[in-house]
């Protein structure tokens, strides 16, 4: 266990040492957060309680995006860039030679850089939004809690898809369709571009059931207060069964991955 | 000029033939790059579901915006969206590789990794402005008529001129490639939607620092004979090529003064 940990604290670090590009990122969120808001101010203006937020949670939930999209990596940009050229020009080899589980191992990497971010790139753009649009905070320490919890389930959820992801380049090598597929994806069902209850019927069932919902649209609730009470331990055990659910289905295939791996000279 | 259009072109068929020899990947990234501005539109589809109008404009007033910003943005990153890779050339020393053959640099860095799938942005807002064009009840004048193609003209040059200046940018800063989508995705994401929706403030920034309502808003004022929320004179609408040229011309500066200061990793 504590190797993982190790791991973990290493991707947090290396993610700290990108200064610059943290800076960069806070300002490209900041800049992205204002024209959202306004966009949902307009909205919200003529269709107040919009999918049940008034204006000032509908203004928060787009800086909590903002602040967000980095840490659970809704466009990508977590580790698995790495493991796809790792597999690709055959390290991957070296990863399995370990005794540590490969999915694990990543996964700890990818929790570092994913607590990194929140930090480096979650809190500046939030506190500009405060400052400029009022916001809706939790009234219960309790709240921030399950939302922190909440945050890490998504984190959890968010590399199991793009591990599943990452693997497929052990058959397709070049990996970059399928990798902008599965960000356009959590872009849209993460509820991104607009919260999910916002979606016209089957379309906004179905976004909520799917994995995505997991990486901002549960936490944003719970912070929001939209999911109070037993919601939150609903959206909370719905994100933990996706996590579970996708891991497991990243270890039956990492399982027929490895038999495939045939490394030269070997 | 003519040396460096050659260089480039050659790049850029060499790229092209490249990407070919994986031909499912390609089709995969073209469809993707479709299918990432289309769900932007959808989720600006989904809005209009809920209104009728958004900051008093309709949804086809609104697709005119999004179709023209988005055709705008797309030719400029067909031509020059390589640019922002820049930074990775300048940290990793391969920039040098770039200055010592015998084409122009900033030819050889716009032409790197010359991809076609940014088609899929172009075909895709292409697809929303005829829509618009269609379903506008606007009366056209010649002059309206021709102030569309000027508009997508100029407004791909000043997404142009922000990619270099972006670019130029990296010289210094070579990690901050994630400014410079600010304000080209940004601007996209900005000039898309009807100007009516935003704060002055924002409004005077995006007009004379960063001159993205040149791209669009102003020109498309005038075709949708609406009134301009900052009150600017009219005869702004039809100044987009001049701001073109100018912006085009601080790119060239920014560039050159980039390229100058640059020190490779090794010295």
């Amino acid at each position: 266990m504590r190797v993982y940990g190790a791991v973990a604290l290493r991707g947090f670090r290396r993610f700290a040492t990108y200064r610059v590009a943290t800076l960069a990122g806070v300002f490209t969120n900041t800049i992205f957060g204002f024209i959202l808001a306004y966009t949902f101010i307009a909205l919200w203006t003529v269709r107040p309680h919009l999918g049940g937020y008034d204006l000032p949670h509908a203004v928060t939930y787009v800086w909590l995006g903002q602040a967000m999209l980095a840490t659970t990596a809704i466009m990508g940009g977590g580790v698995e860039a790495d493991l796809i050229e790792r597999i690709r020009t055959g390290d991957v080899a070296i990863d399995l030679y370990r005794p540590a589980d490969l999915q694990l191992w990543w996964l700890a990497a990818d929790l570092g850089r994913a607590g990194f971010q929140l930090l480096g790139r979650g809190v500046l753009p939030m506190v500009v939004g405060a400052l400029v649009f009022p916001l809706a905070w939790p009234e219960q320490p309790l709240t921030w809690a399950y939302f922190f919890a909440s945050i890490a389930l998504g984190a959890v959820v968010s590399y199991a898809i793009r591990y599943l992801v990452a693997l497929a380049a052990f058959w397709l090598l070049d990996g970059s369709g399928l990798t902008l597929l599965a960000a356009l994806s959590a872009v849209f069902f993460s509820g991104m571009l607009l919260p999910l209850p916002v979606f016209p019927g089957w379309l906004g069932a179905l976004a909520r059931t799917l994995p995505w919902s997991s990486l901002l649209q549960v936490p944003a609730d719970i912070f929001l207060g939209s999911r109070s009470g037993g919601a939150v331990m609903t959206g909370l055990a719905f994100q933990a069964g996706w996590a579970l659910a996708l891991l497991g289905a990243g270890q039956l295939l990492q399982a027929v991955a490895t038999r495939k791996v045939v490394v030269q000279g070997g | 000029m003519a040396e460096a259009l050659r260089a480039y072109a050659l790049i850029a068929g060499a790229w092209i033939r490249s990407t070919m020899a994986y031909r499912f990947s390609f089709v995969m990234m073209t469809v993707g790059n479709f299918l990432a501005t289309a769900l932007n539109f959808a989720a600006i589809a989904i809005i209009f579901g809920h209104t009728r109008l958004l900051g008093g404009f309709s949804l086809p007033e609104t697709a005119f915006l999004y179709g023209t910003s988005g055709c705008a943005l797309g030719l400029a990153d067909l031509v020059l969206g390589s640019m922002d890779q820049l930074g990775r050339r300048v940290r990793d020393g391969t920039l040098d590789t770039l200055l010592v053959r015998p084409a122009p640099v900033f030819a050889q860095a716009a032409a790197d990794r010359f991809a076609l799938r940014r088609l899929g942005r172009i075909t895709q807002s292409a697809l929303v402005l005829i829509w618009a064009l269609a379903a506008l009840k606007v009366v056209w004048t010649p002059a309206d008529v021709l102030l569309v193609p000027v508009m997508l003209l100029s407004g791909a040059a000043i997404f142009g001129a922000i990619f270099v200046i972006g670019a130029a940018f990296q010289f210094w800063a070579t990690d901050a490639a994630e400014v410079q989508n600010s304000f080209t995705y940004g601007g996209n994401g900005l000039t898309q939607y009807p100007p009516t929706i935003f704060a002055k403030d924002l409004l005077r920034g995006a007009t004379f620092v960063v001159p993205l309502a040149f791209i669009n808003w102003l020109p498309a004022l005038h075709i949708l004979g609406r009134p301009d929320p900052l009150g600017l004179p009219g005869w702004l609408d039809f100044c987009s090529p001049l701001v073109a040229v100018v912006a085009c011309g601080v790119a060239g500066l920014a560039w050159r003064a980039g390229l100058k200061s640059y020190r490779s990793t090794g010295s």
